[in-house]
Parts: structure tokens; sequence; C-alpha cells
């Protein structure tokens, strides 16, 4: 990637636990909503799982899409679809030559709810009756197919799968794009529809869930003495990303500048993060070097923060092990908290936020922190949101995924 | 127990309506699949593996190809029910 053309973002779509559009959701960012919610009694009923709550999505697809796309798309595709035709629109559809319009699309998981659910028509009524779109709408591209479709993107549409990193990564790959000189204007986010038994089942075998059946609403609590594991989320982020040159031409509304990405691998355990934080570390350095920025210039962090016990303090040591004292002049904070964990749209949604938190100038407070664990050494915002300082700032918005990935998002305001 | 042409064909809309979102007013018998109402090979796969469960017929694939326009359909469905 090379620095010489800078990349804005000029649209945002999403559809969320919180609410169906980007603009809900930022509402009830600020308000301190939760998007947990029980699970529908069928599946409690049929499978007893050990959790029965989740971060499902505020708005059915069907009160947006046509029968016919629910019909033929997979959730994660609708989501993804959704977030986009939000995003195009706020961005003003943008004429661009197609062979100049990308597509980036994150998932950690795919079509699972297609695989799963056409398996067991399999085992039930045998291979005739499989659905003939099973495959197209099983694979992980199936969202930035269609989007791409939907909005006849031909310089590429592509696909990161780094699990809870991959919205994040989609978005680097996307101002890569742009950098390199391969499209002027990319569709750029993540989505995951991953709320079945089975990756229920999944998660909770490795004890990576919350089990505060009894009280979701206050089960995702990162940075909390009490947190014992997130809340697993689904829905989609989506931004439109566009080169400067070519969003000030059209004189299109810039909400911030996507001003680098730093990624790293930790290369220690398959899930476990590195307790050090040393690949974490190098990834928000590597975004903050990019962005000819010093550690000093980063006024806010949009943290990873599951609250799961160990991958808080890991990150907060790598935050630490990045910005040594500087630390203490960042205001951190945990959306998660409110939106639960989207997996792999969880970066994405996440770098919209952060886009939000600098164009409003205005943090959104972390929820359900009632007693900060002493392990933590961070500026946590909490209790009320926290305001900004004008003039030119910057932040950061972290992603890891299982795999080791991390990836860290430059974002700068206008 | 087999049904009159009108039964399947209403029958046969419905399947194409959801498949597809094409009205089922223009699913008429002599629209072609294709060229008329602009259905790919894997949506027809689709309204044939739904219309057998619907009518509890057989249509096999060598079939498929044969059945050019909704009426080629219909007739199949209604002489397969016997």
């Amino acid at each position: 990637m090379t620095a010489d053309r800078r990349i804005v973002v000029t649209g945002l779509g999403a559809t969320t636990p919180l609410g169906g559009t980007m603009t809900q959701t930022w509402e009830a960012l600020l308000a301190g909503e939760s998007g947990a919610r029980a699970l529908p009694q069928e599946w409690l009923d049929r499978y007893d799982l050990p959790v029965t709550f989740a971060a499902t999505i505020k708005q059915h697809p069907s009160e947006v899409l046509k029968k016919v796309e629910i019909r033929r798309m997979d959730p994660s595709a609708q989501y993804a679809m959704i977030a986009s035709r939000e995003a195009w629109a706020d961005a003003g559809a943008p004429e661009v030559d197609p062979e100049r319009l990308g597509v980036a699309i994150g998932t950690g998981i795919g079509g699972v709810h297609t695989l799963l659910d056409q398996y067991d028509v399999l085992k039930e009524k045998g291979p005739r009756r499989i659905y003939p779109l099973t495959v197209p709408m099983l694979m992980p591209n199936t969202a930035s197919g269609n989007v791409s479709l939907e909005l006849g993107g031909r310089a590429g549409a592509h696909t990161t799968v780094s699990a809870c990193a991959s919205g994040a990564e989609a978005m680097g790959y996307a101002a890569a794009m742009i950098r390199d000189g391969r499209a002027d204007v990319v569709v750029a986010g993540g989505t995951e529809a991953a709320i079945h038994p089975l990756p229920m089942a999944g998660f909770a075998a490795m004890r990576a869930l919350s089990p505060r059946n009894d009280d979701p609403t206050h089960a995702s609590r990162p940075y909390d003495v009490d947190r014992d594991g997130f809340v697993i989320g689904e829905g989609a982020g989506v931004l439109v990303l566009e080169s400067y040159e070519h969003a000030t031409a059209r004189g299109a509304r810039i909400y911030a500048e996507l001003a680098s990405i730093g990624m790293s691998a930790d290369a220690f355990h398959i899930t476990a993060p590195e307790p050090e934080g040393a690949g974490a570390s190098r990834a928000m350095l590597e975004a903050v070097e990019r962005a000819d920025l010093s550690t000093r210039d980063i006024m806010h962090i949009n943290a990873h923060a599951t609250s799961t016990p160990v991958g808080d303090i890991a990150e907060s040591n790598a935050i630490r092990r990045a910005f040594g004292d500087a630390t203490d002049d960042i205001s951190i904070t945990a959306t998660k908290s409110m939106t639960g964990h989207l997996l792999g749209a969880a970066g994405a949604l996440e770098g919209l936020i952060t886009v939000l938190s600098l164009y409003h100038r205005i943090v959104p407070a972390t929820t359900n922190v009632d007693n900060l664990d002493p392990e933590i050494s961070l500026d946590v915002v909490r209790g009320e949101h926290r305001k900004l300082p004008d003039g030119d700032i910057a932040a950061l918005n972290n992603s890891f995924g299982f795999g080791g990935h991390n990836v860290a998002l430059t974002v700068k305001s206008i | 127990m087999a049904q009159d042409e009108q039964q399947v064909l209403s029958g046969l809309a419905e399947i194409v309506n959801e498949e597809t979102g094409v009205d089922a007013a223009d699913v008429q018998p002599d629209k072609s699949f294709t060229e008329d109402l602009d259905i790919d090979s894997l949506s027809m796969m689709t309204i044939v593996v739904n219309a057998e469960e619907k009518f509890g017929v057989t249509i096999p694939d060598d079939e498929v190809k044969n059945l050019t326009t909704v009426g080629d359909a219909v007739k199949y469905i209604q002489t397969a029910q016997g």
C-alpha cells in the first residue's frame, strides 16, 4: 500500500441487534440499550441449549427485503444486502464506472444456516429435495457476490475470512484496492448470521459464551470483574469507501478518513490470545505508523473487548504495550456491551461506530461495568459518554479473531 | 388424484411466484419459462422439485428440457398424475 491516495468514508449502513439501520443502531448505543434477548422457544425445547439467549437482529429482514430475496439468499447475504443498500443510499448512490467499483465483505462463518438447514433436508427427504441454490447460498462469499451483483461492482468482489477480525480485514482490503488503483469506490464491511443451534452449542462447548441465562441484557460486560464470556450477535455493517479525489469531485459528505490498517498474527494458540499482547500491539503500532501518526495522536480506541475473562486482559496489556504512558489519555470503549459480539461483522460494525464517534465527537459509554476489573489498566468510558475534542483527531478500532488474527484500523477526523 | 388444468396452473403459478417473484398472473400456458418469464436453469430445477412435492409426481431431469412453456409443464403434471 502506498500512502498517496487518501481513503474516505462517505456512506454507512448496518442491521444489528440494536436496530435495522446504522442511524437506529447509533441512537440505541447512545441510549445504552442492549441487543441481547431470549432465543426462540422451539430451539430451546428441541436442543436443550446451555445458553438460551443471544443478540439477535432487531429488525427481521422480511420487513425490508422481497420474499424472493429472503428465499434465495442466506441470512448472512440478506443482512449484507440490507446494510449495503443503506450505505449506498447514504453515500448518495455515487455514479461510478462499474469497473472502478469494488466490493469486500468479510464473514467469519458464511452461510451456516443454509448449510445446516439443507443437511436436515438431506437426512429427512433425500438429495432430490435439496434446494438448487444451496451451494451459492452457503459459500462464504455469498454476501460479497450478491452485493456486487446488486450494485454492478466489477472491479472485484472479495471476502476476507479471519473469524472475528473478518469485517475489519475487509475494510483494510477495500482501502488497499483504492490505494493500489484498482477501484475508486468500494463497498466494504462484514456480515454474520450464525445464531443457529449448532454454532451456539459449539461456542458454548468452548465455554466462550456467557451463561447468564437469567439476565441476558447484563451478560455482555467487557472489563467488569464478573464478566464470564461473550454474547453471540448477528448482523452486518457496511461502509462506502472512496478515494478522496473521487469523493470531493462529486461533493460527497465525508464522515472520516480511513487512514490505515495494521495486521499481525499471534502464531501462539488457535483460540487463546497471546497473553502479553505482543501480536496485537504490533498491529496497533503498524496502524499508527502507516497513518503517519504517533501514539500520542490516538485519542480513542473502540476495543475488541468481547467480555471474555482472558481476552479483555490480553487486549488491555497489548494497548499498554503499544502506547505506554500515552494509554492513560486514550478514551476506550467496548460497544459489544450493547451490541453483543457480531463475530465476522464485529470489526465492521465497530469500524462504523468509530467513524461516527469521530464524526459526532462522542464516545458511547461501555455498559455493565459495575466493577472495573483491577487488571484492566485502561481509561474505560463508562457511566457517561465522553466528548472528544475539536480539531484533528484520530482513533483506532481493534479486532482479533480465532486463528490468532490481529487487525487495527486507524480512522482520522476530517 | 388428478387435478384439472386450472388447479395445476394456479398451483404452478404459486410455486413460480414464490421462487422467482414473477407475478402469478403472468404465469400463463403460452409463456416460455426462459424467454418470457426470465427463469434460469437453477430456478427451473427448484420449480420442478417443488412441483414434484406439491403435485405428487416425478419429473425426470431428461424431461425438464422438454418443458419449454408453462402449458407443457401443466400437461406433463396432469399426465403424470394419471
